[in-house]
């Protein structure tokens, strides 16, 4: 007997879609519909390369045991080390990211999120300038033009331009012939063809660019004839644009987080905005990546008033980027051990800090067998959440939204939030 | 020849991670370098050949394919995963974000293979039972 569910929320990436339809026959997924590529290859997908049981590493190889003893051996690595680092969460739930911070708190964690390395620069950012921003129905309802800097949705969130983006059809806005589409990238992507106007700019020039557009938005005349190859007159058409429009909304990507400059690009692309507002209606989003790495930024500003790259160890919550974020305390060799939940930072990070992640006793979560896993002292695996369990993710505007739990997790498998409670248990000596 | 690096999302690696980050398919979606038609010339590439690429931070051979989101001369772009990060650099300048774009690269054409993701951890990733 098969069974569609309507309305499931895609946990792949941060457009987190709401309007998904999933066929469930006998206990597996067989089929979606409105999922794009990358949200259809999750639903279908999940059951690949299972980490089907609990392991613990023994000399070279890894062991399958109980789940309970699994448990216990990572609690008493966590409890054993100095100054262990809690890790990940790009793609659980809240209620497992809150069950985490419970737990790093315990132990003097340090505690990061998968933000570090993709839109951790934008949140220094905001600290800095503050941010004028929206929810997508906002924009969908609203915008008449559309910049998309630094990201190329058609390949990192490819329903984005049509649910939120150029091709919406809102209330006020009704497709592609109402709103302009802006897109500045270093490469002429496919999103860039569908362009009306596409600034293709030298790498790590953005600040240079979003310095002269704020300068010709603030009437202060450029003295120049070029920046960094793009000509003036160039310039002053996009900035006409912008000052133009009715409603105008910039997402940016990672490619202003991760060049050069990192925190400082973002800085000039939300002072562009706040400027623009003084003359029409304009908002600024992130694209968030992982479907709930904005609801792990929440979770962890409400628990300790940080985003990311808290430090527990005096007691109470630090925050300073560079020096409690989980890259530079891998890099310095400050962390004895890891708990890593929901990612796979061992394919991700550069080289030179995953190396120094496996020379430290690591406990990972994950329903899949990964690098990380595979590195890992002791492995536990985990259900997927918005399959196979439940729970609250933050879409890339922070609006919440229900997964939904449509199939079983394979027999004896918890969700990553029983896993991290009873870790917790164990480490405050109580029985788990 | 000089690149300027970046790493960053692409469709097939995100659908290909679905399926496996062991599997064949996965290994070619992002064991690439995406570069200009024009500077795959210049590089003397022939059909077969692999590319490495070398940074301050590490070395690796991936496979070169042009560019569908040319021109950008100079510009070299892989996908994020296992591969790009042998090349991306652990420096955070101190906002806890590491270097993942725009990093000084140098490319030759090789008859090196492309090594498999256990390889790449060269024994250090334990065998699952
Ligand atoms: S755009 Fe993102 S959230 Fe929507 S279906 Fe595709 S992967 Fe899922």
């Amino acid at each position: 007997m098969s069974l569609t569910i309507a309305n499931c929320v895609c946990p792949f990436c941060g457009c987190c879609c709401d309007d998904i339809e999933v066929r469930v026959q006998d206990g597996r997924i067989i089929g979606t519909r409105n999922a794009c590529a990358l949200g259809a290859s999750k639903f279908l997908g999940y059951n690949h390369d299972r980490l089907p049981y609990p392991t613990i590493k023994v000399g070279n190889e890894a062991r399958s045991v109980s789940l309970d003893e699994a448990i216990r051996k990572a609690a008493e690595i966590l409890s054993k080390a100095d100054y262990p680092a809690v890790y990940g969460f790009g793609s659980t739930s809240l209620e497992a990211i809150t069950a985490a911070l419970d737990l790093a708190e315990d132990l003097g964690a340090l505690a990061d999120n998968v933000s570090t390395i993709c839109h951790g620069p934008s949140l220094e950012a905001v600290q800095n300038i503050g941010e004028v921003t929206s929810t997508l129905g906002v924009v969908r309802h609203r915008a008449d033009l559309i910049v998309y800097w630094g990201s190329n949705p058609l390949h990192s969130h490819p329903r984005h331009m049509v649910r939120y983006g150029p091709m919406a059809k809102g209330r006020f806005r009704n497709g592609r012939a109402d709103r302009k589409l802006v897109v500045v990238d270093v490469r002429r992507t496919l999103t860039a063809r569908m362009a009306d106007l596409f600034l293709q700019i030298k790498p790590g020039t953005d600040f240079e660019i979003l310095t002269a557009l704020r300068a010709y938005v603030k009437e202060i005349d450029l003295e120049v004839e070029e920046v960094e190859g793009v000509s003036a007159e160039r310039i002053e058409e996009l900035a006409e644009l912008m000052m133009g429009c009715r409603f105008g909304t910039l997402f940016f990507g990672l490619g202003l987080t991760m060049s050069p400059g990192r925190n400082r690009n973002v800085e000039a692309a939300l002072a562009l905005v706040r400027d623009l507002n003084a003359l029409t209606k304009f908002t600024i989003i992130p694209m968030r990546g992982h479907f709930n790495v904005e609801g792990a930024n929440s979770a962890f500003t409400w628990r300790t008033g940080y985003p990311f790259g808290v430090d527990f160890s005096h007691g109470y919550p630090r925050y300073n980027p560079g020096e409690t974020t989980f890259v530079d305390a891998l890099n310095r060799g400050e962390c004895d051990a890891a708990l890593i939940v929901a990612s796979d930072p061992i394919s991700h990070l550069p080289r030179k800090t995953s190396e120094r992640l496996m020379e430290i006793p690591t406990v990972v979560l994950d329903p899949h067998i990964t690098p990380t896993t595979m590195a890992a002292e002791v492995a536990i695996p985990t259900a997927q959440v918005g399959i196979e369990a439940s729970g609250t993710a933050y879409r890339m505007d922070g609006v919440p939204l229900d997964l939904r739990k449509l199939v079983d997790p394979p027999p004896g498998i918890l969700t990553d939030e029983d896993v991290l409670r009873r870790i917790h248990r164990y480490v405050s000596g109580e029985s788990p | 020849m000089e690149f300027i690096l970046i790493t960053g999302r692409s469709l097939s690696q995100g659908r290909e991670k679905e399926g496996g980050k062991f599997s064949e398919a996965y290994r070619n979606a992002v064991a690439i370098c995406e570069l200009d038609p024009q500077d795959l010339e210049a590089l003397g590439i022939k059909e077969g050949d692999n590319v490495r690429i070398r940074t301050d931070f590490g070395s690796v051979v991936v496979k070169p394919l042009p560019s569908s989101q040319a021109p950008h001369r100079g510009i070299a772009f892989i996908p994020y995963g296992p591969w790009a990060s042998m090349v991306t650099g652990d420096e955070t300048h101190g906002t806890g974000m590491p270097t993942l774009k725009g990093i000084r690269a140098y490319i030759e054409p090789t008859k090196e293979p492309i090594l498999k993701l256990q390889e790449l951890y060269a024994g250090r990733l334990r065998v699952m039972p």
